[in-house]
């Protein structure tokens, strides 16, 4: 996955709490077998009418938001199902920073694991920054190495990240591959519990 | 000695590294594997080159795409492509694999614990978030994505940071009528759709002790809807009982030897949880959702709430949304809401004792003549068993329709599909828009409830049908 650090992006607001894996990318979209291609697919029933129709409501609609890349949501974002076709999606599209007061644990775990920062900052923050971004254009600097987000006018606010997220993000690594460079304590743990090796 | 619950004796035995500033990496016992989040993880071990380490650990079995009518006529070709991937990738990585024709096929979280692979103990992931399901069995199951379901091929092992330990805690008895699913709908209802973010639950109290293994399993399936990648039961003397004597369950002496070391994992009394939630069970009536988030529900005497009642705005903005996107008024009885169709079937809601109490309602009855009616039993077992006991004829002879084993019309991937604006009675885990359609109305019931919409075409309190059969 692509390293992340300092990034700067023009920012969409989505102020929904409980934003589901369902939205972000319907199931119908799930069936293709490679991880790439599902951007065009992301929140398909809020962005088109049942005939394919762009619904004009729906601010990715908007030509002023739609090159957003980073999205301000509300609460517990990307509950639901397990699919990872939602980070995919969202990547796909061009979105690499999403900031909500929490998120769904799976889904969480997959951002990172495909190079997205999933920012948490607190409830009033993540209002302050849905008031701001309704304005088009207002645009938004990460920095992980600092885990601070500020704006051009006076917006800063810091957040947390676990050490070990913010390393794999830092560095884009692919994490089998820092798994199986210590492969000896699985095969340690296997001759333990199974009294052999699998390797 | 330190007390400790069950979630944490698991997470011991299972751990391979620790390391200050890392998460755990934790060893997998047992990795199910399903078609729709599976061929990007095989394509990735592919590419880099990689095995599966421990194919003696993995089962797959395909279930989210696969017809309910004729089995062997997929309409859709990406549908087909799916399950045609799964079979070539279990077949190059050696991966055991209950195929659309295999008796053993059905959803991954019925036929898991039908076999009795699923057992106490055991981690458990799979990549669908419905795994917890297995927690019914004092496991520690999990959903995961595609890249830790590659992973987890790649090494048999994951890395998690040790969850936090919430309790909930259902006390007393249960009333008349109501069932398992009720107990979780409650729950949810009550404590909302993220309580459980950042901790395993255990279901613990009176209530949960006297259910059965199907029912604890409905109970735990639905702890993602409460936000907890994992829900599990303490196992007890039901847990090994209905272990004995299935296929992968360990045999003769060796199932002696388990069950006491199975028994040995139950939470210690007087162990400390982060958090403890309590609810009683005299409290729940059969229940109902009217919005689009498992929370948003009620027992079946209430009213479709007005957003007014919310306190923030974020919620009175949900609701309101959900209001509209569901068609309902608030202030509407719930037992005036109509029904269009009914889906008895999922992960939640599909095993032999499901299909018989919905079959108990149905029963002499009709399914009113507007309603399209579903049973979509969970596995091709649970099939066979409920036609050895004739319920296929009582719900035949009632108007609904008894298909094939799969997910169904819980997510609508295959042809079973709500169409835009109608309304359905479903025994599934989520009301999500969309979810069993675009533009479909779902709202979330216990099979019996399910029944009782059928033939009576709109929602009913079931326990008013149930006391005519007794």
């Amino acid at each position: 996955m692509e390293p992340i650090n300092q990034f700067t992006g023009t920012v969409c607001p989505i102020n929904r709490a409980n934003i589901d894996t369902d939205q972000i990318i319907p199931k119908q979209f799930l069936k293709r077998i490679e991880r790439q291609g599902f951007g065009q697919f992301v929140f398909y029933n809020w962005r088109f009418d049942d005939d394919g129709n762009k619904r004009k409501d729906f601010i990715l609609n908007d030509p002023q938001f739609a090159d957003a890349e980073i999205l301000v949501a509300g609460e517990n974002f990307g509950c639901g199902s397990s699919r990872e076709h939602a980070p995919w999606a969202l990547l796909d599209y061009g979105f690499r920073v999403i900031i909500a007061p929490s998120y769904a644990d799976i889904f969480y775990n997959n951002s990172v694991k495909n190079g997205i920062l999933a920012v948490k900052l607190t409830d009033e923050e993540v209002e302050t920054l849905l008031q701001k971004s309704s304005a088009p254009g207002f645009k938004l600097h990460i920095n992980l190495e600092q885990q601070s987000v500020s704006d051009d006018s006076g917006f800063t606010a810091h957040f947390d990240i676990d050490p070990y997220w913010k390393k794999m993000l830092l560095n884009g690594w692919d994490e089998i591959s820092v798994t199986l460079s210590d492969e000896d304590r699985i095969r340690q743990f296997e001759e333990k519990v199974y009294g052999k090796q699998y390797s | 000695m330190t007390k400790k619950t069950v979630i944490e004796k698991i997470w011991e035995n299972h751990v391979v590294s620790r390391e200050e500033g890392k998460p755990d990496l934790l060893y997998i016992d047992l990795h199910l594997v399903h078609e729709v989040t599976s061929p990007q993880a095989f394509e990735g071990l592919r590419m880099n080159g990689r095995r599966v380490r421990r194919p003696d650990l993995t089962y797959a079995t395909m279930d989210h795409n696969v017809p309910t009518i004729n089995r062997h006529i997929v309409n859709d070709p990406i549908s087909k492509t799916q399950m045609e991937t799964l079979k070539q990738n279990c077949r190059e990585f050696g991966i055991e694999l209950a195929d659309i024709d295999h008796p053993d096929q059905g959803i991954v979280h019925v036929i898991g614990p039908q076999l009795g692979l699923t057992q106490p103990g055991k981690t458990i992931v799979c990549g669908d978030s419905h795994t917890s399901t297995h927690g019914a069995f004092g496991a520690l199951a999990f959903g995961i994505g595609t890249s830790e379901v590659e992973h987890v091929l790649a090494t048999q092992t994951i890395w998690q940071k040790q969850p936090k330990t919430l309790q909930i805690k259902v006390n007393g008895k249960l009333g008349f009528g109501v069932q398992a699913k009720d107990i979780i709908l409650a729950i949810i209802a009550k404590f909302g759709v993220n309580a459980g973010t950042g901790y395993v639950m255990e279901f613990t109290g009176e209530a949960i002790r006297s259910l059965s293994m199907e029912q604890r399993m409905t109970i735990c399936n639905m702890s993602i809807e409460a936000g907890a990648r994992a829900g599990l039961v303490s196992p007890d003397m039901t847990t090994v009982e209905y272990l004995r004597g299935r296929r992968y369950a360990p045999q003769g002496e060796e199932f002696e030897a388990a069950a006491k070391a199975w028994l040995a994992l139950a939470s210690d009394e007087g162990a400390e949880y982060d958090k403890t939630l309590e609810i009683e069970a005299a409290e729940i009536e059969p229940q109902l959702t009217w919005g689009t988030n498992p929370a948003m529900g009620s027992g079946i005497s209430g009213v479709v709430p007005s957003p007014e009642q919310f306190e923030r705005e974020a919620d009175k903005e949900s609701v309101r949304h959900a209001l509209e996107y569901m068609g309902l008024q608030a202030g509407m009885k719930l037992t005036e809401i109509p029904v269009d169709y009914v889906f008895i079937g999922s992960c939640t809601n599909s095993r032999l004792s499901d299909l018989r109490a919905a079959a108990e309602i149905a029963k002499g009855r009709k399914v009113q003549d507007h309603v399209t009616a579903i049973v979509v039993p969970g596995s091709q077992t649970v099939k066979q068993q409920a036609e050895a006991e004739g319920l296929d004829q009582i719900f035949i002879n009632a108007g609904f329709e008894w298909r094939e084993s799969g997910c169904s019309m819980c997510l609508a991937m295959n042809d079973d599909i709500v169409p835009p604006g109608k309304r359905c009675a479903s025994t599934s885990n989520r009301n999500f828009e969309g979810r069993q359609g675009s533009g479909a109305r779902t709202h979330l019931v216990s099979p019996s409830m399910a029944a009782a919409a059928a033939v009576m075409g709109r929602f009913t309190d079931v326990r008013e049908l149930a006391g005519v059969n007794q």
